[in-house]
């Protein structure tokens, strides 16, 4: 594969940006907060900076082939280097975690979740912040995998600390399920690398050399990679972790788990399962596509039945994760551009939705939807970006989630060659049942919050309540709209302009599915 | 009897040995050391005997400039005594872990030692005889210079085990750990008589001859090779072996522990490997499969009982049982043409890694406990939220031993699985995924002891910080920055295991 190497520091002060504001953190002292929260914001900024700058030097012409690339030693005895590169289908999701780390830490200058401590907390979200954006430029795997556990502490630590009651429960679940999908995985990884005649662990490498690996062996081996992106996406049986941690993380947790660490597992299956593993790739898509069809059905029917808005929520992503695993499973060019269209578009809009959830919380201290109601008389601009936010989250036309769910319906009619077109026919009629459940149980959600007046409990606005807290309900404050309008404008025109991203997510599609012709 | 004894004499003319002072230069400053010690101790009035922890330490590091030296050097192999003591790269590699850990306990223990009223004299006497057992254990390519260097480095740690003498845990302790440790003395030397009945000789590499120019085994050698390993077994804790290491390692003064569960584990698998690589290098069908249950039982026990621990020490107990089960794991396919290279270099390098993370989450156990005064789990209650920076190095070391990168532990996990998988056997495969899943299991107690750090409330309200002597300090620094770099620049370490290659081993 021919590599641009022009400018090749791009992505490594993009990536380990974040280190130098943690080392700066680390030499503040704790009591000075304000100080903390600056250098925190300082580098969040110099790090979009940093991204902003590389979009702006990526070639779009030639977004197939890997940028920025650069390489170095790193482990030469094991035969792994320092390898990192950027083509269309990893600059989105790269750039995305650099625009939700940035909202974040805006979001949480008067908004850190007790106990306390911003110093720690901020120290945590930059070094996810690494760990993100290095596993979406990584192109060798050991590389890939370190990043890609590099983020599970901290995020441990984000819900075991600062989450809510169920807390220790749901960190320690979150981890165990991770860590035992990435053993696993990294197990796959040590196999494919001496199935492969033990020369290197760079992906273009093995997307070379990989495929002429025996079709039984290929078959086991993706399965262990497999267990470990599936676990991450999350796919059914794999989600049962996410309700729960997304449920007890703080807002700034869940924002961040559910618009970029679910997309690590996706973006394992595209950059990595795939194109190194053709073969069993075809073996697995129908399998695949079944278990995301279910995780749709399952994911829509459990959303129905939540009463709490947060664990709603959740249970959409496991739903919104499935479309984007159908569009993988297809094998088509059409299916994986809408799946990647799919991550960037999910992480916006549940981002957003968990912002919302955030903010709806810090004011009701609830988020038990029997007992909320009248948003929009009482809050109207938080009601109504929660209106803008569910109708992206389903599906409308002319907003981000339009298209990363409706191509990936659609793929499903015509699947690659050699997958048998009638099952993923009958995927493609269930996938766009579960859009109507979609609707519903964002609709339901919406009507039951924003609608009607406020409960009783809620409606003596502007009065002290029982316990003496404060009854008055702020509406979106400036720190919010600051850290949520880059979100909703992007939703807006994602949603209006999709050729933006496919143009340049489909060159680099193209490239990963070469082994399926295209 | 005497006629007999002078025929033979006059039958083989005394011819002296061939020594190289300059490759025994290790040994022979640690042994200055020890006497050193042991005399200073006789003329130092009580309130200058802190001056003995001071020439322990400097003694460990001054034997450490020759260990350089030697490494630095062209000629890469130093033989003696005809073949029976041997120095070359990998007992270089060795030495210099044993010289390096034992210089971090003398760290770790000075603080202990000063304030329990303890002998000091005679613990710095114990601890460096002990380590120089550990340097000559890793030269010895003879049946007997192994067995004497092993009793060498057995004996002083039994009393250590027992050095609260007043303590009935301690106690227990030491004498725990000296019945079993004798009992499994009793087996290997069996063993070894065994193998010397079939080779006729007691140098590992006329045994390994006799097994390979024979053309096959004898069952004698096959029992005799089994015993052996059961022995060593013993010494690194190998379930079903390790049911004295629990208990002793509980009762142990905690450096005293540390130094257990680090050197002369690290000393056990040196011997063992040296045995495998030199001495039955043709044997593996018989010690391969012996070799896979071991880990795979080392490993899973461990992690289950460890599960259930509330006394941080003995959690920690058991999780070193069952890190030395991934330490056996690349062992089990040692014997493959392809993968007995890279089970060696993981071995070496799992054990630097090993060593430099336990040793500093001793260090972190030691400085709690002399706040806390308890060896409980929930005794780490909030621990950050009064002692951040020992909170943060906790979760390091901690972090590291679950094999997370990027951390030190992941590189060494990542080396054993990768031999392992090297082999491409099914027996590599199947042992590769059990170890996966057991390292999935450990993070359920290192992650408990995690949230102790991070989420609990603090126990008894107290949160006054800890003050953490200056000598711990420094082992703490030390060890971090070990923990850190071979996770971050793995290549450090793995230079080490790459060079570290056994003379007469079927490498090279």
């Amino acid at each position: 594969m021919e590599m641009l190497r022009d400018e090749n520091w791009v992505l490594s002060v993009g990536t380990f940006l974040p280190i130098i504001g943690v080392i700066a953190l680390l030499l503040v002292p704790r009591a000075d907060e304000k100080l903390i929260k600056l250098v925190a914001l300082a580098t969040s900024v110099a790090t979009v900076g940093v991204g902003v700058y590389t979009l702006f030097q990526f070639n779009y012409q030639q977004a197939g082939k890997m940028q920025f690339v650069a390489e170095t030693n790193w482990i030469s005895v094991i035969k792994s280097t320092y390898y990192i590169g950027i083509d269309g289908i990893s600059l989105p999701l790269y750039f995305l975690s650099m625009v939700i780390t940035l909202a974040v830490v805006i979001y949480s200058w008067n908004n850190i979740p007790a106990p306390g401590n911003p110093k720690a907390f901020f120290i945590l979200i930059l070094v996810l912040q690494t760990g993100m954006a290095g596993t979406f430029v990584a192109q060798d795997l050991i590389l890939f995998f370190v990043f890609f556990e590099l983020v599970l502490l901290p995020m441990y630590f984000m819900i075991g600390v600062w989450g809510g009651e169920q807390r220790q429960y749901a960190s320690m679940k979150f981890f165990l399920y991770t860590m035992f999908g990435s053993a696993l995985m990294l197990v796959a990884f040590l196999a494919v690398f001496f199935k492969t005649g033990a020369e290197s662990f760079s992906i273009p490498y093995l997307v070379e050399h990989g495929g002429s690996i025996a079709k039984n062996v290929q078959i086991w081996i993706f399965a262990g990679m497999f267990v470990g992106f599936a676990v991450k996406v999350p796919m059914f049986p794999f989600h049962t972790w996410l309700p729960d941690a997304h449920t007890q993380a703080p807002t700034q947790g869940s924002v961040i788990l559910a618009a970029i660490l679910l997309k690590l597992g996706t973006y394992g299956f595209v950059r990595i399962a795939i194109p190194i593993l053709p073969t069993a790739a075809r073996e697995w898509a129908p399998y695949i596509g079944a278990l995301a069809v279910v995780g749709i059905i399952y994911g829509a029917l459990g959303c129905l039945a939540q009463t709490d808005m947060k664990r709603l929520i959740a249970f959409s992503s496991v739903a919104h994760m499935g479309f984007v695993m159908l569009g993988i499973s297809t094998l088509t060019s059409f299916g994986v551009n809408a799946a990647v269209y799919g991550m960037v578009a999910h992480g916006l809009i549940t981002g957003m939705l968990f912002f919302i959830a955030g903010s709806m919380k810090d004011r009701y201290h609830t988020l038990e939807i029997s007992r909320l109601g009248g948003l929009l008389t009482q809050m109207p601009h938080l009601g109504w970006i929660l209106g803008f936010a569910s109708m992206a989250s389903l599906g409308l036309p002319g907003l981000a989630g339009f298209w990363g769910e409706f191509p990936a319906i659609l793929s499903a009619y015509s699947p690659a060659a050699g997958l048998n077109e009638n099952v993923f026919r009958v995927y493609m009629v269930i996938a766009a049942v579960g859009t109507v459940f979609a609707a519903a149980y964002l609709l339901w959600l919406f009507q039951r919050v924003a609608f009607g007046e406020p409960k009783a409990e809620f409606a003596d606005h502007g009065t002290q309540g029982d316990h003496g807290e404060d009854h008055t309900y702020q509406d979106v404050t400036t720190i919010e709209w600051l850290a949520w309008t880059p979100l909703l404008v992007a939703i807006l025109v994602f949603g209006v302009l999709p050729n933006l991203l496919f143009k340049m997510i489909d060159p680099a599609v193209q490239g990963v599915l070469h082994a399926f012709g295209g | 009897m005497l006629n007999a004894v002078h025929s033979l004499v006059a039958m083989v003319p005394w011819v002296s040995p061939s020594v190289s002072y300059y490759a025994l230069a290790p040994e022979l400053v640690l042994s200055a050391g020890v006497v050193a010690v042991l005399l200073a101790d006789l003329f130092l009035a009580d309130r200058q005997k802190w001056m003995l922890s001071a020439i322990a330490g400097f003694s460990l590091l001054g034997a450490m400039l020759p260990v350089i030296i030697l490494g630095l050097n062209d000629q890469s192999v130093w033989s003696m005594f005809g073949g029976r003591y041997v120095v070359d790269n990998f007992s270089l590699v060795v030495k210099g872990l044993f010289l390096l850990s034992g210089y971090i306990v003398v760290l770790l223990s000075s603080v202990h030692v000063e304030e329990g009223d303890y002998w000091r004299g005679e613990f710095w006497f114990l601890l460096l005889s002990s380590i120089l057992g550990m340097v000559m254990i890793s030269s010895a390519r003879d049946l007997i210079s192994v067995f004497v260097a092993y009793e060498f480095l057995s004996i002083p740690a039994y009393m250590l085990a027992a050095w609260r003498k007043r303590d009935l845990k301690s106690n227990e302790a030491g004498v725990k750990y000296f019945l079993l440790g004798v009992f499994a003395s009793a087996v290997m030397l069996y063993g070894m008589s065994l193998l010397y009945g079939a080779a006729n000789s007691t140098l590992l590499v006329d045994l390994g001859r006799s097994v390979t120019v024979a053309g096959g085994f004898s069952s004698l050698h096959a029992l005799g090779v089994v015993f052996v390993v059961v022995g060593f077994g013993f010494k690194i804790s190998a379930v079903p072996f390790h049911t004295w290491a629990p208990d002793t390692y509980e009762g142990a003064p905690a450096p005293v522990t540390a130094f257990l569960s680090v050197g002369s584990k690290a000393a056990g698998f040196v011997a063992l490997v040296t045995m495998l690589y030199v001495a039955f290098p043709a044997a593996f069908s018989v010690w391969q499969p012996f070799i896979w249950v071991l880990s795979a039982l080392t490993m899973t026990v461990g992690n289950v009982v460890a599960l259930r621990q509330t006394n941080i020490v003995r959690m920690i107990a058991y999780s070193s049982i069952s890190q030395g089960g991934f330490i056996l794991m690349p062992l089990a396919v040692a014997g493959h043409a392809g993968s007995s290279d890279s089970a060696l270099r993981a071995v070496v390098v799992y054990l630097i890694i090993y060593a430099a993370t336990n040793l500093g989450m001793f260090g972190v156990i030691i400085a709690v406990a002399n706040k806390t005064r308890s060896g409980e789990v929930s005794s780490w209650g909030g621990l950050f939220s009064y002692a951040p920076a020992l909170g943060v190095l906790g979760t390091i070391f901690l972090a590291s031993l679950a094999g997370i990168p990027p951390l030190g532990g992941w590189i060494a996990k990542f080396v054993a699985f990768q031999s392992l998988i090297s082999s491409g056997s099914n027996w590599g495969y199947s042992l590769a995924v059990i170890g996966a899943v057991n390292s999935v299991i450990a993070f359920g107690y290192y992650g408990n002891v995690m949230r102790e750090i991070w989420m609990r409330e603090v126990p008894d309200g107290d949160v006054s910080p800890i003050r953490t002597h200056g000598s711990l300090a420094l082992a703490l620094g030390i060890t971090t920055v070990a923990t850190l770099a071979f996770g971050i620049i793995p290549g450090v370490a793995l230079h080490f295991g790459d060079i570290a290659r056994i003379t007469g081993a079927f490498g090279g």
